[in-house]
């Protein structure tokens, strides 16, 4: 195959060299500068494929971030199965009092009236009354005292329906109408129907209270609970299941889980239902290829945009630090003399001022006047690149030291140019190449120093995304153990990307440099 | 030469102290949220003196008042006396609590310099020895790497391995949990294990550029007019590299490796953050968060410092080492 070329070649210059004279121009093949520097940096292979990953890392954010689907800060929802406290039953298994007449039947007679129950006699005394047992059914009692009820003792609650509690009268009489074994019973001047289940209705079929050993009571005061739902979770507790399900009358269908609570002698019941959250460190899918962050947002389309922010302040950065610098450089390496001195020690000054300590407090600072993210972004770029410009002056003014003594200096001198023009049009460009090696370097290194910032909560926050802050979630130990596809993609890039931008420009200073071999 | 030095050390000091002013009237620009939040602290403590009070005070002890100029003449002149002021986030005076940090950093920086300069010199010269070969390739590569590396991600990721998932080192901390009840030797392993995550963090961050130095120097000697009679009187290729082209390598190396001296002062402040190393560069941290004036500006006056040593540092060594150089 080479071969071949090589043939091919050197019958086309041979061809050509029939074709010129001996003094044709044409006969040496001429590149420009630009050329050559351009061939010697095709045939660096590193440096191609560093300029490689940089055409891809663009594309990934500036048309990633068209392409995908979704919006930088659009949040994504899931729905997740919460169990929710719905309500509690309770198992009756003492007997518990209700009162009629509190004046003679206080809580320290309760426990008379229970000592006599268990012993078994039919009447007490205490505190100078003498009271009556009479069980009206099993485990029902009624305390009588003076020829009044003045209580009664049971295992069996009446339990009202409705927020209004039951009255003293109205327990008596359905307690009475169930050891009577009646259907029907008339407590207050009210007509009542009583169930076998126990449930008293009135007559129009409302359900007024229920006899029962159990108590159900909702954790939430708006939720009423149906008889069918009661008893369903009855009979579950009565079973020993561990959870049952349940269809309302609005057709929701839920799970339900008991739990038994020794302490209390208590379940507790569960509610599972489906409800709405931020579908947050989701993991990697086919909707969410790199899953969700904290805040539910697709990663992937984050590490677009925060790609773009990156790039995007560093190349802002460099720009500003090489306008300054060769403003400044350009200034101090013409005139020399008083003028380089002064400019060089402004110079001096701005390279010793530690930059990161003082970045660092401008950014507590600019948290403490809560400064709105877009404002903070643009101070972040003017006080990097505003910090950052000593290092190019210093390469300009040395460049240009050494340039203005060249004939071709003399000559603009000659020809009467303005002094700015000369600078700025015979001087600089003149500068460009180390101009080019160092902004490349400089652009990862801004690139670094600004995710390191935004990392530390520092830099450019939220809604804005960018690698650093994408990483700063590392911050919390849970992600950094649980959540690899939340920081470690981010870091990867960032990596890539500054390797890249290091070997580009490594390639071009090689290639600007006439002296290499290749 | 003593000319030379006194010359460049009155330059450094006039840069100095134009440095501190710039620092100087930027702390006292910031919001002087931290005295209002003590002002506010002090005057809510059961029969204490209003907080328009406690601020007058507080302002005047810190001299917050008057201008920025007269301000800054009085902090340099308490300031040449030794006396630095209170740190307000650690409550303890600035040299105490600069005394107890410090040491820890610089012992912490010189173990990870002596490492880095151990890889660094001997990898930038089997590059340039080997040029364009793949070892070079794959040298330059890694020293790309790792001027490239972030240092929080790559700490993050030496914590999930290590210590998440094979749990070898704690994950912050300078002592473990049973340090009071270790022996003398005991404590110092202690201490020794948890410094060995951060040493990586810093050696591998920071190598890269040594590396590449020390590359690219190798490379101007090995092109240079003796290194090719060396060779044509017909020594051994390792004659020539490791005694005449070394030598002369040496002379760029140690003129940057004596200027990086002073920095370890500074300490690493990320990395010491990051790893809850209470150095010099944690502390300074959390009085900038904080806004803790006093130690901020001690803090980054000595880095200033720092900086501009180092820089004198290189000048004159750049004089001494190289017989060639002579200073008018």
């Amino acid at each position: 195959m080479d071969n071949e070329k090589e043939k091919m070649t050197s019958v086309q210059n041979e061809q050509k060299e029939e074709q010129y004279s001996l003094s044709d121009d044409r006969r040496v093949k001429v590149l420009s500068p630009g050329a050559l520097v351009a061939k010697r940096f095709f045939r660096n292979r590193l440096a191609v494929t560093g300029m490689i990953i940089l055409l891809l890392m663009f594309v990934f954010s500036y048309i990633g971030g068209i392409i995908t689907p979704y919006a930088q800060d659009q949040k994504f929802y899931r729905t997740d199965v919460q169990a929710k406290d719905y309500a509690g039953v309770l198992h009756n298994e003492e007997f518990r009092y209700t009162v009629g007449n509190s004046d003679l039947f206080k809580s320290s007679t309760h426990a008379q009236a229970l000592k006599a129950i268990i012993e078994g006699s039919k009447s007490f005394d205490y505190d100078g009354y003498s009271y009556t047992l009479d069980e009206i059914d099993k485990d029902i009692y009624t305390i009588t005292c003076n020829g009044e009820i003045v209580g009664i003792a049971s295992k069996e609650l009446v339990n009202s329906s409705t927020i209004e509690p039951c009255s003293f009268q109205f327990t008596y009489d359905a307690f009475k109408a169930r050891a009577e074994k009646k259907t029907s019973f008339t407590s207050e001047g009210v007509n009542y129907n009583l169930g076998a289940d126990g449930v008293i209705t009135t007559e129009d079929g409302t359900e007024k209270a229920y006899i029962s050993e159990y108590i159900v009571k909702a954790v939430m005061s708006d939720v009423f609970f149906t008889r069918e739902f009661k008893n369903e979770l009855i009979e579950a507790v009565e079973a020993g299941d561990e959870s049952f399900t349940y269809t309302g009358e609005d057709g929701v269908t839920a799970e339900y889980i008991l739990k038994y609570d020794a302490a209390t002698k208590a379940w507790d019941v569960k509610q599972e239902i489906d409800t709405k959250v931020f579908d947050t460190y989701s993991s990697p899918s086919k909707a969410h290829w790199l899953g969700t962050d904290r805040n539910g947002m697709d990663m992937l389309t984050r590490l677009m945009y925060g790609g773009r922010i990156s790039l995007m302040i560093g190349f802002i950065v460099v720009f500003i630090e090489a306008i300054l610098g060769v403003i400044m450089g350009g200034i101090s390496g013409y005139f020399g003399g008083w003028i380089d001195g002064l400019i060089m020690r402004i110079v001096d000054v701005f390279y010793c001022i530690p930059s990161m300590p003082i970045i660092i407090i401008l950014g507590a600072a600019m948290d403490a006047a809560n400064l709105p993210s877009l404002t903070r972004m643009i101070y972040l770029m003017l006080i990097l690149g505003f910090l950052g410009w000593a290092g190019i002056a210093r390469l300009v003014r040395g460049q240009i030291l050494s340039l203005r003594e060249q004939e071709f200096m003399t000559a603009t001198e000659a020809c009467g140019i303005s002094v700015p023009r000369r600078i700025f049009k015979h001087l600089i460009p003149n500068v460009i190449p180390q101009l080019i090696v160092y902004m490349t370097m400089g652009l990862g290194e801004t690139i670094i120093l600004e995710a390191t910032l935004s990392f530390l909560g520092l830099g450019v926050r939220f809604p804005f995304a960018s690698w650093g802050n994408i990483i700063n979630d590392v911050n919390d130990t849970f992600v950094l153990t649980n959540y690899w596809f939340i920081w470690i993609p981010a870091g990867i890039l960032l990596l890539v990307t500054v390797l890249a931008f290091n070997i580009v420009g490594d390639g071009l200073r090689d290639a600007f440099d006439p002296k290499m071999k290749r | 030469m003593r000319k030379y030095i006194v010359k460049r050390l009155l330059q450094s000091i006039v840069i100095l102290f134009f440095v501190a002013f710039i620092i100087y009237a930027l702390m006292r620009c910031l919001p002087t949220s931290y005295v209002e939040t003590i002002a506010r602290q002090k005057s809510m403590a059961p029969g204490s003196k209003s907080y328009e009070e406690w601020m007058e005070q507080l302002t005047a002890l810190y001299n917050l008042d008057g201008s920025i100029i007269s301000g800054y003449f009085h902090w340099l002149g308490s300031m040449l006396r030794g006396d630095f002021g209170d740190s307000w986030k650690w409550t303890v005076p600035v040299l105490t609590k600069f005394n107890d940090t410090v040491w820890l950093s610089f012992v912490m920086g010189l173990i990870s310099f002596i490492l880095e300069i151990l890889i660094a010199i001997p990898l930038g010269i089997i590059a340039a020895t080997k040029q364009y070969s793949k070892t070079d390739y794959t040298i330059s590569v890694i020293a790309l790497a790792g001027i490239s590396l972030p240092t929080f991600f790559f700490a993050s990721l030496l914590k999930l391995v290590f210590s998440v998932k094979l749990g070898w080192f704690d994950l912050y901390g300078l002592v473990g949990r049973n340090y009071d009840q270790l022996s003398t030797f005991g404590q110092l392993m202690d201490k020794g294990n948890h410094l060995i995550l951060p040493i990586i963090t810093l050696v591998v961050v920071s190598m890269g550029g040594l590396m590449r130095y020390t590359r690219t120097n190798m490379l101007e000697v090995l092109n240079a007019d003796y290194i090719r009679t060396a060779r044509a009187k017909g020594l051994s290729e390792r004659k020539v590299i490791y005694h005449h082209a070394f030598r002369n390598t040496l002379i760029p190396i140690v003129t940057i490796i004596g200027s990086s001296l002073p920095g370890l002062f500074s300490g690493a402040l990320i990395t010491e953050t990051l790893f809850g190393i209470p150095g010099i560069g944690f502390a300074s941290y959390y009085s900038m968060i904080a806004g803790d004036i006093p130690f901020s500006m001690f803090f980054l006056v000595f880095s200033a410092m720092l900086t501009l040593l180092g820089n004198l540092i290189a000048d004159i060594l750049y004089a001494v080492v190289d017989p060639r150089v002579r200073i008018a």
